[in-house]
C-alpha cells in the first residue's frame, strides 16, 4: 500500500470522516457516486408516485401535508446532488445517467400508487424503511454524505409519522376506508422489505462498502430492524399483517418472517414494474420541456452581463 | 353584524377562498414537471401559501355559516356552478410562460388588493390579509423575475411569453368588477372596492411587461363570469379531479 492508501485506511479504521479534498481510492469514489446518486435520484423519482395524488388529496389539510412532503423530497434530491458533486461529477452528468438508465433509483417507485391509501403507506413504510437505512448511514465514512443523512433523517421521520397518521385515519374510518388501508399495506409491505436490497450473501456491493464503512450495517440486519418495528404498528392500525409467517422468536429476540419473492424483486428492477418506463419518461419529458426555460435564463443573464461589461468599459 | 352584512361577508370569504384554492391547485399541478428542481421547490411553496390561505378563508366561512359545514365542505362539496373564483385562476397551467404570466397578473392583483383588505373592519379578514401581504412580496418578486427573464430571454421564450400575455389579458378585467355584495362590504369598511385598483395594477404590470420587452395588449376583449359561477370549461375538469376521493366517501374523515 502507498502511504496515501495507508492514511486513508487509518482514517476509516479510526472512524474519521473522509472529506472532499482528502485523497481517496478511485473505487471508493466510484462506489460513493453510485450510491449517493442512486439515493438522490430516488428522492427525485419518488416525487412522482406521491405527486400523483396531490391534485386528488381528500382534504385541504392532507393536500398541504402531501405537497410539503413532496417539496421536502425535492430538497433532499437537491441536497444529495450537491453532496455527490463534491466527488467531482456534475449534476448534469448525474441526470444524464438517470435518464439513460445507467444510474438506478429505488425500485419501490416502479410500483404504481393506485389509491389515496398508497400515499399513507408510502410515507409510513417507504420513508420508514428509508429512515432505518439512513440512520445507519449517518455514520457513513464520507463526511458530506454523513452530514446530509443527519439533516435529511429529521424530515423523513416527520414524513413517516404523517404517513402513518393518514393510514390510521383510514383504518379508523368507514369499512371502505379500512379496506383501502389494508390494500395499500398489502401492496407496499413486501416492496418496502425489498428496499434493503438482496440478502447479504447475494449483495454485489456489500463487502467492500462495509470495509470502507460506506455502509455500516448489512442489508439483512437493517431489514430485520424494520420488520420488528413494523409489527406493533400494524397491530395499532388493526390491520392484518401481510406476512402470514410472521412470528416472534424469543431466542433471537426478533420476529421470524416469510421469504421475500426475489423473482419479483429482480423482475421489477429489470424493467417489468408497472411504472419503470413511465417514471423515466416523465423525468425526461419534464426536463426536455424545461430546456427553453433554462435557455432563456442563460440568454437573459448573458445580456445582463454584456450590458454590465459595456457600462464598465 | 347585521344579517345582510353577515351574509355578504360569508359570500365574500368564499370568493376569496375559491380564488386561493383554485390558483393553489393549478400551481400544484407543476410538481415534478418544473424546468429544474429548485423551481419545483420554489413554485410549490407558492402553491402551499395559496392553499394555506384558502384554508383560512374557508374555516372562517364555516364559522360564519354556522350550519355544521366545515373547512372542507366549501372546496370539496360544491360544483363549478357554485364556485365563485375569478376565471383567471382556473385557466389550465399551460406552458411555463403561461403559468408565470398568470402568476404575475394574480400576484400584482394581490399586491394592490391586500393592502386595502388589511384595513378591513373584520378582524379575521384583516389578519388573513396581513399574512398574505408578506407572502405576496415574495410571490411577486418571483413572478416578476420570471416574466423579465422569459420576456427578455431567447426568441422562443419571448414568443411564448407574449402569447401568454395576449391570451390571458382578457381575463384580467373582471378582477376589478364590483357587484352589490362587494359594494355593500366596501361601503361598510369590510371589503375592498376593487374598481379603484385597476390603474395601479395596470401601471405595475405594464412597467414589468415593458421592461421584459413585451407589449402591453389593448383592452380589446374581456371575458367575465367567475363571481357569478359562469366559468370556463376548465374548472369542471379541475374539480372533478380534486373532489373525486372526497366525494366518493361521503361523510368520511381523512
Ligand atoms: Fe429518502
Ligand atoms: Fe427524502
Ligand atoms: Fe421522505
Amino acid at each position: 500500500m502507498t502511504s496515501q492508501e495507508d492514511n486513508f485506511m487509518r482514517k476509516i479504521e479510526a472512524d474519521e470522516k473522509i472529506e472532499p479534498k482528502d485523497w481517496m481510492p478511485e473505487a471508493y469514489r466510484k462506489n460513493l457516486i453510485r450510491q449517493m446518486s442512486q439515493h438522490a435520484h430516488s428522492e427525485v423519482i419518488g416525487m412522482q408516485p406521491e405527486g400523483n395524488w396531490i391534485t386528488r388529496a381528500p382534504s385541504l389539510r392532507r393536500k398541504v401535508v402531501l405537497l410539503s412532503k413532496v417539496q421536502d423530497e425535492a430538497g433532499h434530491g437537491l441536497y444529495l446532488y450537491s453532496a455527490t458533486e463534491t466527488l467531482g461529477i456534475t449534476r448534469a452528468e448525474l441526470i444524464a445517467a438517470l435518464q439513460s438508465g445507467e444510474a438506478k433509483y429505488a425500485s419501490i417507485f416502479n410500483y404504481p400508487t393506485l389509491t389515496w391509501g398508497d400515499v399513507g403507506a408510502i410515507g409510513w413504510l417507504v420513508d420508514g424503511a428509508a429512515i432505518v437505512n439512513q440512520v445507519s448511514l449517518q455514520r457513513t465514512s464520507y463526511g458530506p454524505y454523513s452530514r446530509g443523512m443527519i439533516r435529511i433523517c429529521k424530515e423523513e421521520s416527520f414524513h413517516q409519522r404523517q404517513g402513518y397518521e393518514a393510514l390510521l385515519a383510514l383504518a379508523n374510518g368507514s369499512p371502505e376506508q379500512k379496506q383501502m388501508a389494508q390494500d395499500s399495506l398489502n401492496r407496499f409491505y413486501w416492496p418496502a422489505l425489498m428496499m434493503f436490497g438482496p440478502h447479504d450473501s447475494e449483495s454485489a456491493h456489500s463487502a467492500k462498502s462495509m470495509e470502507w464503512k460506506i455502509k455500516r450495517e448489512t442489508n439483512d440486519d437493517l431489514r430485520q430492524k424494520f420488520i420488528d418495528q413494523t409489527v406493533p404498528q400494524i397491530e395499532v392500525l388493526g390491520l392484518e399483517h401481510p406476512d402470514k409467517a410472521i412470528k416472534w422468536n424469543e431466542e433471537r429476540g426478533h420476529y421470524d418472517s416469510g421469504e421475500i419473492d426475489w423473482d419479483e424483486f429482480y423482475s421489477v428492477i429489470n424493467g417489468n414494474g408497472h411504472c419503470n418506463r413511465q417514471r423515466v419518461e416523465h423525468h425526461i419529458a419534464a426536463h426536455d420541456e424545461g430546456t427553453w426555460v433554462r435557455d432563456a435564463i442563460t440568454a437573459y443573464n448573458e445580456k445582463k452581463n454584456a450590458k454590465k461589461a459595456q457600462n464598465v468599459a | 353584524m347585521s344579517d345582510a352584512i353577515k351574509q355578504a361577508t360569508l359570500e365574500y370569504v368564499i370568493r376569496l377562498g375559491d380564488d386561493s384554492v383554485v390558483l393553489g391547485h393549478r400551481i400544484s399541478e407543476w410538481v415534478s414537471y418544473g424546468p429544474f428542481l429548485e423551481e419545483d421547490i420554489a413554485y410549490g411553496n407558492v402553491a402551499l401559501d395559496y392553499i394555506g390561505r384558502a384554508r383560512l378563508y374557508y374555516s372562517y366561512a364555516a364559522e360564519l355559516a354556522d350550519d355544521g359545514r366545515t373547512e372542507d365542505d366549501f372546496p370539496y362539496m360544491r360544483s363549478d356552478r357554485e364556485y365563485r373564483n375569478l376565471l383567471l385562476m382556473e385557466m389550465p397551467r399551460g406552458d411555463f410562460a403561461y403559468s408565470q404570466v398568470r402568476q404575475l397578473f394574480a400576484d400584482a392583483y394581490a399586491a394592490v388588493m391586500l393592502p386595502e383588505l388589511v384595513k378591513s373592519k373584520d378582524e379575521t379578514i384583516a389578519a388573513v390579509a396581513a399574512k398574505a401581504i408578506k407572502e405576496t412580496k415574495y410571490h411577486l418578486r418571483r413572478s416578476r423575475d420570471w416574466v423579465l427573464r422569459l420576456g427578455d430571454g431567447t426568441e422562443e421564450s419571448h414568443k411564448r411569453t407574449q402569447k401568454a400575455v395576449d391570451q390571458l389579458w382578457g381575463y384580467t378585467h373582471e378582477l376589478f368588477d364590483m357587484d352589490e355584495t362587494e359594494q355593500l362590504l366596501a361601503d361598510n369598511g369590510i371589503g375592498v372596492d376593487v374598481s379603484k385598483l385597476r390603474d395601479a395594477w395596470h401601471a405595475m404590470v405594464s412597467e414589468i411587461l415593458t421592461t421584459a420587452t413585451l407589449t402591453v395588449p389593448d383592452d380589446s376583449w374581456a371575458v367575465r363570469g367567475g363571481r357569478t359561477g359562469y366559468h370556463t370549461e376548465n374548472l369542471g375538469h379541475m374539480l372533478t379531479e380534486m373532489q373525486i376521493v372526497h366525494r366518493s366517501h361521503p361523510g368520511c374523515q381523512w
